[in-house]
């Protein structure tokens, strides 16, 4: 079975300093690369970028970022849609042909994941090529591994069976499943951008005196069953993360030396800061 | 036999230049003069000339009868010591000093002559390594970490981070709590550096020479439509001719002091060209009145927290060795306290800190935020975010230290043992000596932030073993020692750590953003040690650099200075006064110096030379009128962008950047300004800054500049030393201890040497951990002086006391009755902030405006840069980029603004068109932005005067923070937003 590129993105380690964005706006823009890319336009065919997820209000918050970027699908909608001008190499790279694509914007609105850009001034969809120029003149890996600080973003050459292994380790996800065009790039820790988390503060008062309530039992439950459960941490705070969009109704209940807690919390349209939770 | 081999070596020179003018580079310099050389002994006893003529050379025994140029020697010794090929520096310099060899001629010439002998030398060097695909790869180095520079036909096609090869030295391992780590083999480079090739051929580039249309040099002037007219393109000659002839006009019209040089810092890399070297040189060398910088990274940590336990030298700021070792082995807890190294960089390091942060994090030890923004380390790593209001946080340090006396969780022991005053500081804490306890509820109006919380953290901090990490160097640079309170916060720090035992393991000021065990004693020059300068009393030069690069040393005659923030001032009103940014002794301070001096004249030329800092400057509208003040005769502007204020300029000369010249540089070696700075990577990393590409349009490099200048005040020869930019790189090369591991050659191609890391049994000691433990200082830190050890040579701090002071005896001294640093370090509300109520009603808002994520000082910002396109740093509206503010949901929602709309954030003293940022990772009553755009774009809109370019400083308050200082205060500032309905650009 043939090797192919594949990209596998750790969403807890982007820390958004844009360095993958910066490596491709300069591998491309204004280079030519015949046979693989004409040059990118300084700006306005963005194609690679990063987008941001915020959970969480006051002080209980977090925040993810992805790196989006064309996926090299398997079944490229993109393709479909242009096979005569777009061509998926046997390493899997998929790259748009930069004579045969001239006009067609169309080819923009193709891609689901909106990783084409458009280059107005050449009249050329544009996308991410993998650096496929760069890793036939020997290198190791694409550019925005390179330079990513944190190793958030890793390469790896897999025939399928052996990402499909890979995926299921460490439980690497599709950035958009319903899709079902069998992506080359693929996510770890992707809940902390798609998932819904519950935030919350416990607090404790004795003598009119309000306290952080560590070590409180925190349990989430629905319709009366305990789903997880969570010991709050110094500061009485905890933390429900990897809830489904919409998920619930859920109750939580919270046992402390010092009292209780019940809490009602509805659908979870978005994620929840309950903000302090007083016990009685 | 001397004599014999003197003959042959002038016999050979005519040789030896026909044949390096096969080379069509050497034949062009060779034929740019016609001319006659002498060189002879001042004897005449041995005498040959030269007659270039059309690109040919023929020499000539004996005498010429009109030479342009003479070289004479005092001796046959003194010849052929110069005239070896390697010369011995030291002697060369001697020589040159002591009149044992004499140039005359027109400089000019001289210049040329003996750069075309050194260029001979360098055309057989190669530089750089081909590739496969046709491209070299070349280095640089940046503000933010090395490069490769892939460059084909003239043009840069990539840059990329240095991946080490296996002819590089292994790295260092630490082993801690039973896991190894071992830092990635690579160089990690900022942002700002990934976007470097765009800024290279950014469209904001000056390609020619410029001068303002109305204004002429021997006529009109018209000082009052500087940044209003518009500029012509004028000749190089035109341009130097003007500007050399201004000059030596301001010198014999109003004498010296009238040429003022406000420099900027960092606005490219390396020894060579820096402004504390080659301008520094040039600048010497003319005479002109200084700007004397305030310590704007630093200032509450120089004006307040050295008073208690010295380290004046780090401006205040604590060491950090083997602090990293130590927080991996033995730390529960970093608190982050207005510290966001995943922006900064620890200044220059790209992002060598966020690996060793992320084996803390793999360890388990948990990570506390105290910031009014929910900054990116505080995203990184999770952690308790204490989202504070801007300065107050001396309020909360005064609340955590009331429950540790409270509930008896200080370090008794060491509290009895290593400090003074700590009673009258304690009654203090508890209110016996003013009323009013610091309890976690008192701080609650003050911060905003919950008791509960400041007490779980107060109990969390003193029962774990805890780094505390304020700015984000981990102690020191930036944050809240940048706003009114900046000194009460930057004292109680110190003070919080003499409470909790600093020293001892595991407890320290870090964040493991510096403190590896790189080889500290290995020989580099960092940018601060004077580069070719010349210069023994502004810069690090006499500490190393003068001994070991030899070179003629050059003195600045004039002793007027204008204190940078007063830098308008002193043009409006005539006079400023400051105090000194002085790191000796902490007694250097308190005396003030005054502008204009006695016996020199006010200034009325401005020579600008770097990067725009308009936007650093506080209150920079104040900027407009100076530059348009009638005293102010002439402005030159040396800059590689049209950007900024370079708009007010009379003369623009074109610079080019570093990858258009040649340079040479460590990266992060800050040299006198950062000893050992370069312990924040966990490489040390030395290039060579090649000429990547020739100089676009006209564009010149700044040595260039200031040569051609010179030689029109017959100092060429003086400024150059003979030097072409890269024979100074091989000076600097040579006087290093690069030069024992590699040949210049080999370094010319590979571009690169990593610095072999410390061996394990050979790791320096734990930063004041001999002081926790009363012992002789046994950290290799040249500081402070001699005379400033309280006792003996090496024991103790250079407080008086030679012990951490609770109420400094130097304040009580020289300071004594200042109510706005008061010994005791009490808590006194910020001048601009929420309790100042008139104000706060009008404009509600505090904006903090830090050093930028992206960007480095002005550099990468605007200027087309790739920067520009990254989501947080700028938002496109309707074309143009504007720089963001970042302000709370609720805030935003009672404004009516949602994210990136466009909004007026303003008070009195300006407004500034931003686009808006609106999550709930801002504090409510918070605007977070960032200072130091590159652009300064006025425009009037609708009958008002409004900032598209996002230069935040329009907004803040020029006071210092307080009496007797010279510091800047840009995060103590109320501003009001709205939404902005007007047209953009």
């Amino acid at each position: 079975m043939s090797e192919h590129w594949r990209l596998i993105i750790d969403v807890a380690l982007c820390e958004n300093c844009g360095n993958c964005q910066l490596a491709a706006k300069d591998e491309y823009v204004g280079n030519d690369f015949p046979g693989y890319s004409a040059p990118h336009p300084l700006r306005g065919a963005e194609t690679f970028r990063i987008e941001r997820f915020v959970r969480g209000e006051g002080s209980q918050i977090d925040v993810a970022y992805v790196p989006r970027m064309c996926n090299h699908c398997a079944d490229a909608p993109c393709i479909k849609a242009a096979p005569d001008v777009i061509r998926r190499r046997e390493d899997g790279i998929v790259l748009i042909d930069p004579k045969r694509a001239h006009g067609r914007s169309d080819l923009v609105a193709a891609c689901p994941y909106g990783a084409i850009g458009w280059n107005a001034e050449l009249q050329l969809p544009q996308n991410w090529i993998f650096d496929a120029h760069l890793i036939d003149l020997g290198w190791k890996q694409p550019r925005c591994e390179q330079v990513c600080p944190t190793g958030a973003i890793a390469s790896a050459k897999l025939d399928d069976e052996g990402f499909a292994r890979v995926k299921r380790e460490q439980g690497l996800e599709d950035w958009s499943p319903g899709l079902n065009t069998r992506p080359n790039v693929v996510y770890k820790n992707l809940h902390r951008a798609k998932s819904r988390a519950i935030f919350g503060s416990i607090v404790k008062e004795d003598q009119g005196v309000q306290d952080c309530a560590a070590g409180a039992r925190v349990r989430l439950l629905r319709d009366g069953a305990a789903l997880r459960e969570q010991v709050s941490d110094d500061f009485g705070d905890f933390k429900f993360d990897g809830l489904e969009p919409g998920g619930g109704p859920y109750q939580m209940t919270v046992e402390h030396e010092s009292g209780r807690a019940k809490v009602e919390i509805g659908e979870l349209a978005a994620s929840v800061a309950l903000g302090i939770i007083q016990l009685r | 036999m001397k004599r014999l081999i003197l003959r042959t070596i002038l016999l050979a020179l005519t040789p030896m230049l026909r044949n390096a003018a096969k080379k069509p580079a050497l034949a062009r310099e060779m034929a740019r003069f016609n001319c006659v050389v002498q060189v002879k002994l001042m004897d005449q006893s041995i005498a040959r000339h030269y007659v270039f003529q059309g690109g040919r050379v023929s020499g000539r025994t004996g005498l010429h009868s009109a030479p342009d140029v003479v070289i004479a020697f005092k001796d046959i010794e003194t010849a052929l010591a110069l005239l070896n090929p390697d010369p011995d520096m030291a002697e060369v310099v001697h020589c040159a000093k002591n009149f044992k060899v004499v140039m005359t001629g027109r400089s000019e010439l001289q210049v040329w002559f003996s750069q075309l002998v050194n260029k001979i030398n360098n055309a057989r060097l190669q530089m750089g390594v081909p590739q496969p695909d046709g491209t070299v790869r070349l280095t640089t180095v940046t503000n933010g970490g090395p490069l490769f520079v892939y460059v084909r036909n003239g043009k840069i096609v990539r840059v990329t981070p240095i991946d080490f090869d296996k002819s590089d030295p292994p790295s260092w391992t630490i082993k801690a709590r039973g896991k190894s780590f071992t830092p990635l083999r690579r160089g990690t480079v900022a942002p700002h550096a990934m976007a470097i090739k765009s800024v290279v051929y950014s469209d904001k580039r000056i390609l020619h020479p410029m001068k303002r249309v109305d204004f002429d040099p021997d006529g009109a002037r018209n000082p009052q439509s500087r940044g209003i007219s518009g500029y012509e393109r004028i000749s190089w000659d035109e341009a130097l001719d003007i500007v050399a002839k201004e000059i030596v006009r301001q010198k014999r019209v109003h004498g010296p002091g009238s040429i003022f040089i406000p420099m900027s810092s960092h606005h490219q890399w390396g020894n060579v060209g820096y402004y504390l070297s080659a301008l520094m040189r040039f600048g010497n060398l003319i005479g002109f009145t200084r700007m004397a910088a305030n310590p704007d990274s630093w200032e509450g940590w120089y004006w307040g927290a050295q008073h208690h336990y010295g380290n004046s030298m780090r401006v205040g700021i604590s060491g950090n060795y083997g602090t990293v070792e130590d927080c991996l082995k033995e730390t529960d807890l970093i608190v982050f306290w207005s510290s966001d190294p995943e922006s900064t960089n620890g200044a220059y390091m790209g992002f060598e800190g966020t690996q060793r942060r992320l084996w803390a994090k793999q360890l388990g030890i948990e990570f506390v935020h105290i910031d009014p923004h929910f900054n990116a380390t505080a995203q990184l790593l999770g952690g308790k975010w204490f989202p504070i209001r801007p300065t107050t946080d001396p309020a909360l340090a005064l609340a955590i230290m009331y429950v540790w006396v409270m509930e008896g969780t200080y370090d008794k022991d060491y509290v009895a043992r290593n400090t003074t005053g700590f009673d009258e500081w304690r009654d203090y804490l508890l209110g016996t000596s003013d009323g009013a306890p610091k309890t976690p509820e008192w701080q609650e109006d003050e911060t905003g932030l919950p008791a509960k919380d400041v007490r779980a953290l107060a109990r969390k901090w003193a029962s774990r073993k805890t780094y505390l990490s304020p700015g984000t160097g981990g102690s020191g640079f930036g944050g809240a020692c940048r706003g009114a309170t900046g000194a009460q916060w930057a004292r109680s720090m110190i003070l919080m750590m003499a409470m909790q035992g600093w020293g001892k393991p595991g407890v320290n000021m870090g964040n493991l953003q510096a403190g590896t065990p790189v080889d500290l004693a290995f020989y580099f020059p960092g940018y601060a040690d004077g580069g070719i300068s010349g210069d023994l009393q502004w810069t690090a030069n006499a500490v190393n650099n003068y001994q070991r690069m030899p070179h003629v040393l050059t003195m600045n005659p004039v002793r007027q200075m204008i204190p940078r923030q007063q830098f308008p001032d002193a043009i409006l009103n005539g006079q400023a006064s400051g105090y000194l940014w002085d790191g000796s002794a902490s007694e250097v301070q308190f005396a003030p110096f005054t502008y204009p001096m006695p016996g020199y004249s006010p200034i009325h030329m401005i020579y600008r030379y770097g990067g725009s800092f308009f936007s650093t400057l506080t209150d920079s509208s104040r900027m407009i009128e100076a530059y348009r003040h009638e005293s102010i005769e002439f402005i030159v502007n040396q800059s590689i962008f049209l950007e900024g204020e370079v708009q007010f300029a009379d003369v623009i000369l074109p610079a080019c950047t570093s990858l258009e010249r040649y340079d040479i540089g460590e990266w992060g070696s800050g040299g006198g300004y950062l000893p050992h700075g370069f312990n924040a990577l966990n490489h040390r990393v030395i290039a060579l800054q090649h000429k990547c590409v020739e100089p676009l349009g006209e564009s010149k490099s700044d040595y260039q500049i200031f040569t051609e200048i010179l030689n029109r005040l017959g100092l060429g020869a003086m400024f150059t030393e003979g030097c072409t930019e890269l024979d100074w790189c091989k000076r600097v090369f040579k006087s290093s201890d690069v030069a024992k591991h590699i040949s210049w050659k080999q370094f010319c191609k590979k571009g690169y040497f990593v610095v072999p890391a410390e061996r394990d049994e050979m790791r320096e000691a734990v930063n004041m951990r001999w002081f926790a433990e009363g012992r002789p200082k046994d950290v290799p830190e040249a500081m402070p002086l001699p005379s400033q050890y309280a006792k003996e040579f090496g024991k103790g701090l250079s407080t008086p006391s030679g012990k951490i002071e609770f109420l400094p005896e130097i304040l009580k001294r020289a300071d004594p009755n200042n109510a706005e640093r008061p010994v005791l370090n009490k808590y006194i509300a910020a001048w601009e902030g929420p309790r100042n109520v008139e104000l706060a009603k009008k404009f509600p808002l505090q904006m903090i405006a830090t050093h930028s994520r992206y960007s480095f000082h002005t550099s990468a910002d605007g200027k087309n840069s790739f920067i520009n396109d990254l989501a947080e740093h700028r938002t496109m509206v309707d074309g143009h980029y504007y720089w963001i503010v970042r302000l709370s949901a609720e805030d935003a929602r009672s404004r009516g603004v949602d994210r990136g709309d466009l909004v007026k954030v303003f008070n009195e003293r300006g407004a500034v068109i931003c686009a808006a940022d609106v999550s709930p990772m801002v504090a409510r009553g918070v605007v977070k932005s960032y200072e130091s755009s590159a652009e300064y774009q006025p425009r009037v809109i609708d009958g008002e005067t409004v900032d598209i370019g996002g230069c935040m400083n329009l907004l803040t308050s020029s006071r210092s923070q307080m009496k007797g200082t010279s510091s800047m205060s840009p995060n103590s500032c109320l501003v009001e937003i709205k939404k902005w309905a007007g047209r953009a650009a």
